[in-house]
């Protein structure tokens, strides 16, 4: 579902973030990528949500190789690709409704079906009959949540997290990370980075170790 | 370990029918044209202001058009006011003079001639001039006969008038014929010129109202970052950024159209009255002429239409610039 071949990224100001990165990701299957921060993880993720192309290398995301795609067609790619922000990106003057209902009102969802989807997703992360709250109401979990439940209402196939438990506490944490596995245990590939060593150990997931741009451990490594 | 149904089936969503496509492609603009308004409304000053400015612009070039008609309407009926004057050689009798005077008055083209000695013309000179001391000391007077004539009805043409005067200066005892359709001739080589000022003027407004609407629109876009930024980065495309600020630029530019009609319309009643008051001192019968109803629309439609091209530059060149960053 996500491949990176020999992936090398220099940033236009010349930093290097990755060389010679190569894993894959079998569809349904869920891995914690982890690493110190400034090891590549955000520039990992930003290649698969296509906010960055490759310099050298390819980037197979759900079988389109993000180098190739024309500029047209990244909007429609990225609906293909649920992204969880660390600092949630939600719109602090919409209601907890239209920021979840975002990617279905660009993908031209009945209202109807919108409702009940919106419903559904809020449901999932715990927080229906919140709809009309400002997310600034909400505690910082809840606003993590919301912007979970923005990035599964499409129902991508590939899920990425960056830092999702960063600014939540140990149970808050644990909660969120149990609602990537629950998308996962469906069929969603779920790509969580985050340097939370207590919250890796209690779930079997595959770590993909990032040092200085490149692999540290062998990727097939479980915990 | 379990998902509701709306949750599970990984698939693309989207509607699945054609029909389903069409109605979902019109509830879709129907929300952003309701949405748009309703951001306009949010900002009633800055709004009004983009209007007024739009408005005006769009007022003034068909104001000046209406002076322009109305012009023109006035000064067709200047034809007989059109005067000429052949002035006879100098040694004719008064016999010879009434006999070409009356040759003349029996022309189809002429209207009325009179007969003007050259006694009448002096005492008319004198009373006129100012200078009738200074002339008492002339020996005799060098005023030569003068007949003078307005054109038939229907004669009286710039072309005709002068086709008649070409004809009069071949007869044999005419020394001079002055036709004074040279003012007239001016007059509308004015309005002409002015008409194409008209032109110029609408082009540079129109120029005018895109600036202002795609001003108004790149500080909306600016004001609005995170938001398209956001929706870039959860798959929207740039159509869908893109709409929102063109309906706004619809919005401004179809109400600046609908403010510049209402001033032509304010500027019209307010007119009316002193107008025919000039009009009846003249004792002439003058009606302002407005615009006729499809002008009025074409100009709300010509409004809202620089409107949308106006938000469409800005937005196509400011959406570009910003792209997600995470």
């Amino acid at each position: 579902m996500i491949r990176f071949d020999r992936v090398f990224k220099r940033y236009p100001n010349g930093r290097e973030a990755l060389s010679e990165l190569s894993f894959e990701l079998a569809t349904g299957e869920m891995v914690f990528l982890t690493g110190h921060s400034g090891a590549g993880k955000s520039t990992v993720l930003r290649l698969i949500a296509l906010l960055e192309r490759p310099t050298r290398g390819h980037v197979v995301v759900n079988g389109r190789n993000t180098g190739s795609l024309r500029s047209g067609s990244i909007a429609a790619f990225r609906r293909q690709v649920g992204v969880v922000f660390q600092d949630h990106r939600l719109l602090d003057d919409r209601p907890v409704y239209d920021n979840v209902a975002l990617p279905l009102a660009i993908a031209g969802v009945p209202r109807r079906e919108m409702d009940k989807r919106v419903r559904a997703a809020l449901d999932q992360v715990g927080l229906l009959g919140k709809e009309r709250t400002f997310p600034l109401e909400l505690s910082a979990g809840e606003q993590q949540r919301v912007g979970i439940a923005r990035a599964v209402i499409t129902k991508p196939p590939v899920l990425i997290a960056d830092e999702p438990t960063g600014n939540l506490d140990p149970d808050l944490a644990l909660e969120v990370m149990n609602l990537f596995h629950r998308f996962n245990a469906v069929g969603v590939t779920v790509m969580v980075a985050t340097h939370d060593v207590h919250l890796l150990d209690r779930f079997p997931v595959r770590r993909i170790r990032i040092e200085q741009g490149r692999l540290a451990n062998h990727p097939y490594v479980a915990a | 370990m379990s998902l509701p149904e709306e949750l599970r089936n990984v698939r693309p969503v989207g509607p699945r029918t054609l029909g389903g496509a069409a109605s979902t492609w019109i509830e879709r603009h129907a929300q952003t044209l309701v949405g748009s308004l309703g951001r306009l409304a949010r900002q009633p000053l800055a709004t009004a202001l983009t209007i007024a400015v739009i408005g005006i612009a769009l007022a003034l070039p068909v104001a000046l058009y209406l002076v322009v008609a109305n012009a023109r309407a006035v000064t067709a009926g200047l034809g007989d006011t059109v005067q000429l004057s052949v002035y006879l050689r100098l040694p004719t009798t008064a016999e010879q003079a009434r006999k070409v005077a009356r040759a003349i008055k029996a022309r189809d083209e002429v209207g009325e001639a009179v007969l003007v000695s050259p006694d009448e013309g002096l005492a008319e000179f004198r009373a006129l001039s100012g200078i009738g001391e200074a002339l008492k000391a002339l020996a005799e007077n060098p005023l030569p006969w003068v007949v003078k004539l307005r054109p038939a009805e229907g004669q009286d043409s710039a072309a005709a008038v002068e086709a008649l005067a070409t004809d009069l200066r071949r007869l044999p005892e005419v020394e001079l014929v002055e036709a004074d359709t040279a003012w007239v001739r001016r007059l509308h080589a004015i309005l002409d010129a002015l008409r194409q000022i008209v032109v110029l003027a609408a082009a540079v407004l129109a120029l005018g109202v895109l600036a202002i609407v795609g001003n108004t629109i790149r500080l909306e876009i600016n004001g609005r970052r995170a938001e398209i930024e956001v929706t870039k980065l959860v798959g929207g495309s740039n159509a869908f950024v893109r709409r929102p600020f063109l309906y706004s630029g619809f919005w401004q530019g179809l109400a600046g159209g609908l403010l510049a009609v209402s001033l032509i319309g304010m500027g019209l009643v307010i007119l009316e009255a002193p107008v025919a008051r000039v009009a009846a001192a003249y004792g002439a019968s003058f009606a302002l002429a407005g615009l006729a109803a499809q002008e009025y629309l074409a100009i709300i439609g010509g409004g809202a239409a620089l409107g949308l091209l106006g938000a469409w530059l800005a937005a196509a060149y400011q959406l570009r610039r910003i792209e997600p960053r995470a």
